[in-house]
């Protein structure tokens, strides 16, 4: 049985015009020390599905429809109470900006063994001795000094090590990390993902990965679900959609890679940008930028349909040309 | 400034340092060594790129050479002449031929002005002579080029998105027919989808107008696909300065080739990586010779006493390594 099982996920925002969708029928699961990716731009929902497991939408925000089961309850029916017993504990968080996830005017010792304490019965001699040990773990120069460090005495890289440090001081069942190495540096990226990537092996942690980067996922995860405008797209096995996408978007958004292209020579190009929440049109989000669109893609919304483990939401999966075909002569006009 | 041999930018030897304010207790002011001594030439035509991570410098150096900041030391050349002496009134032709579009398109576009007041004001400052027809055409033919529809132009920039306010501000640089411009991190704020978008319209401007670019950036797939030569910057010093076929096919020193393993590849290989461990040192209190050499598997005796210089090797590559000079690497 999966570990996580999401179902008909809905997430609302009421607003005076009504109500904005900003997720709708998302279905996934995650298996145990399973590593998922979850991939798209800005305001497609990847962030907000992840955090609708936790139930950390910000108000008006609500879960308005679908379940979300983990170790055999719903945790959209938990109170805040029961929520907060399962956050940081069972299921822990990595945000994108170390910063804003530590607080400044603790040293990282208090605010390890404060998680600690919060948690579970434990002497502050004993949740001192695992914080070392966590902070050890992930390869922090001379942890016993970090301990009484304050974050911004650290660099960045050492803000978001202590951050996974954090994560796994409970032992965690899942780890959800939201953009872990988007605001670091590409050799300190490389150094944080390598250290994710063992952390979850070692402790057998899901990981679900939140990114816009297609090659972070493509070395991390071993599943991909790619999200646009509040939906998913497309989701499968991580080779199997980097190599053979079937949904145009995924196929534009690969192509449209720097290195998927030969130098100098323009770029594949979607044209276009996302439509905003309030403003998705009729039938596939993705109809108006798409070049195989037709008549039924403006008027019908896809269902996301399985075939050789591979889903997609598109009309016409399986009879889309891949690569070829989405070149675009209409370049840079939206 | 129609020569074609000389290069259109030359940086000889450039320092920037940027006081940082004196302690309370000592009178000494300490200094942030921005650059140490840069020296590279772009050629016309070329889209030069710089590379590096976060506080190597990079940005300081366009900066300089476009002339927002004065070098500490060294001189910076502009179709054969000085620039970096000029007072503003004798800059004010050069400054015609050079333009910047910045990393962020939310900050750098004037909220308050709409979109055809943003595209003429360069246009009214430099070319004061042009009457009003002369402008509106210009903006016209100028936002066509770059993919945007001209009845953008009565609307303000909130109204657009990301990609759409970036392609404004390449409007804006392109308003005083450039020949020189430098991008900073111009699509590092964007979508991936969009990210293509914009480099296409700057590959085109560059094709249609025979532009020159100094584009700086921390995406090294970016460079490798749009760079005619790169330069990669450590801690304010240039270690490694070559064709970007060369660099990507053959990187010679230590630090572009960390650089390059770091890479996040799709190719379904497994991690390369090769961490070096420590971090990038304070530019407040620089090394001693080699800026690299507290991180470098090759780092010797020399390496830390002797600054290495930029020196040619084999083929046209400068590479600013002790070891590579002798052959260790």
């Amino acid at each position: 049985m999966a570990l996580l099982e999401i179902e008909d996920l809905e997430v609302e925002f009421p607003n005076r015009h009504g109500t904005l969708t900003a997720l709708r029928g998302i279905n996934f699961t995650l298996d145990e020390s399973e590593r998922l990716g979850i991939v798209g731009e800005s305001g497609a929902g990847k962030s907000m599905a992840a955090f609708a497991i936790l139930n950390l939408i910000s108000e008006p925000g609500r879960i308005s429809k679908g379940r979300i089961v983990f170790e055999g309850r719903d945790l959209a029916k938990l109170d805040e109470e029961e929520i907060r017993a399962i956050r940081g504990d069972r299921i822990s968080m990595i945000f994108q900006d170390p910063m804003m996830t530590l607080n400044p005017v603790l040293t990282v010792g208090v605010q390890m063994i404060e998680t600690l304490k919060a948690h579970r019965d434990i002497s502050d001699e004993d949740a001192r001795k695992l914080a070392l040990a966590r902070l050890r773990e992930v390869q922090i120069p001379s942890p016993e000094a970090r301990l009484d460090a304050y974050p911004h005495e650290l660099s960045g890289g050492l803000r978001q090590r202590v951050v996974i440090a954090i994560a796994l001081l409970s032992d965690p069942a899942i780890i959800i990390a939201d953009e872990p190495t988007t605001a670091l540096d590409v050799t300190i990226q490389a150094e944080v993902l390598a250290l994710l990537l063992a952390l979850c092996r070692d402790h057998a942690t899901a990981l679900i990965l939140i990114t816009h980067d297609l090659a972070v996922v493509s070395q991390i995860t071993e599943r991909i679900i790619v999200m646009y405008a509040g939906s998913i797209v497309e989701a499968g096995a991580t080779r199997q959609i980097i190599d053979t996408p079937q949904h145009p978007y995924t196929i534009g958004l690969i192509a449209a890679l720097p290195e998927q292209n030969a130098p100098g020579q323009p770029l594949n190009q979607i044209r276009g940008s996302m439509p905003s929440l309030n403003n998705i049109p009729p039938g596939c989000a993705f109809a108006p930028r798409c070049d195989y669109a037709t008549d039924i893609c403006h008027r019908i919304v896809p269902n996301l349909t399985t075939a050789h483990g591979q889903s997609v939401a598109c009309h016409h999966a399986g009879q889309l040309q891949p690569q070829e075909s989405v070149r675009d002569t209409e370049r840079a006009v939206s | 400034m129609s020569d074609t041999s000389t290069p259109l930018v030359e940086v000889r030897d450039v320092h920037k340092r940027f006081p940082l304010p004196s302690s309370f207790l000592s009178s000494a002011r300490p200094k942030v060594h921005a650059l140490n001594g840069v020296s590279i030439t772009v050629q016309r035509g070329e889209a030069f790129c710089l590379v590096g991570e976060s506080g190597c410098g990079k940005t300081t150096l366009g900066r300089t050479v476009i002339g927002l900041e004065k070098p500490t030391r060294g001189e910076v050349h502009y179709g054969g002449q000085r620039v970096d002496t000029l007072d503003d009134t004798a800059r004010k032709p050069i400054r015609q031929h050079m333009q910047m579009i910045f990393q962020n398109p939310y900050a750098s576009l004037n909220p308050r002005m709409t979109v055809q007041q943003i595209l003429e004001e360069p246009l009214r400052f430099h070319c004061p002579e042009l009457n009003a027809t002369d402008i509106s055409e210009t903006v016209n033919e100028v936002m066509t080029s770059v993919g945007n529809d001209p009845a953008w132009g009565q609307r303000y920039p909130h109204e657009f998105s990301g990609g759409q306010r970036q392609r404004i501000s390449i409007a804006r640089a392109l308003m005083v027919s450039p020949e020189f411009i430098v991008a900073d991190e111009p699509i590092s704020a964007l979508d991936v989808s969009i990210q293509a978008q914009v480099l296409n319209v700057l590959m085109d401007a560059q094709a249609q107008r025979g532009l020159t670019y100094l584009f700086i950036t921390h995406d090294l797939s970016v460079v490798e696909h749009f760079g005619t030569r790169v330069a990669v910057m450590y801690l304010g010093t240039v270690c490694e300065l070559t064709k970007t076929k060369d660099l990507f096919a053959t990187p010679r020193h230590p630090y572009t080739q960390l650089l390059l393993s770091a890479i996040p590849r799709m190719d379904g290989q497994a991690f390369k990586h090769q961490p070096i461990p420590g971090e990038v040192p304070s530019p407040v209190n620089l090394p001693s010779g080699c800026v690299f050499h507290g991180r470098c598997p090759h780092a010797n005796d020399r390496c830390r006493t002797e600054v290495p210089l930029l020196n040619s090797t084999k083929s046209t590559a400068q590479v600013a390594c002790h070891a590579v000079e002798e052959g260790r690497i």
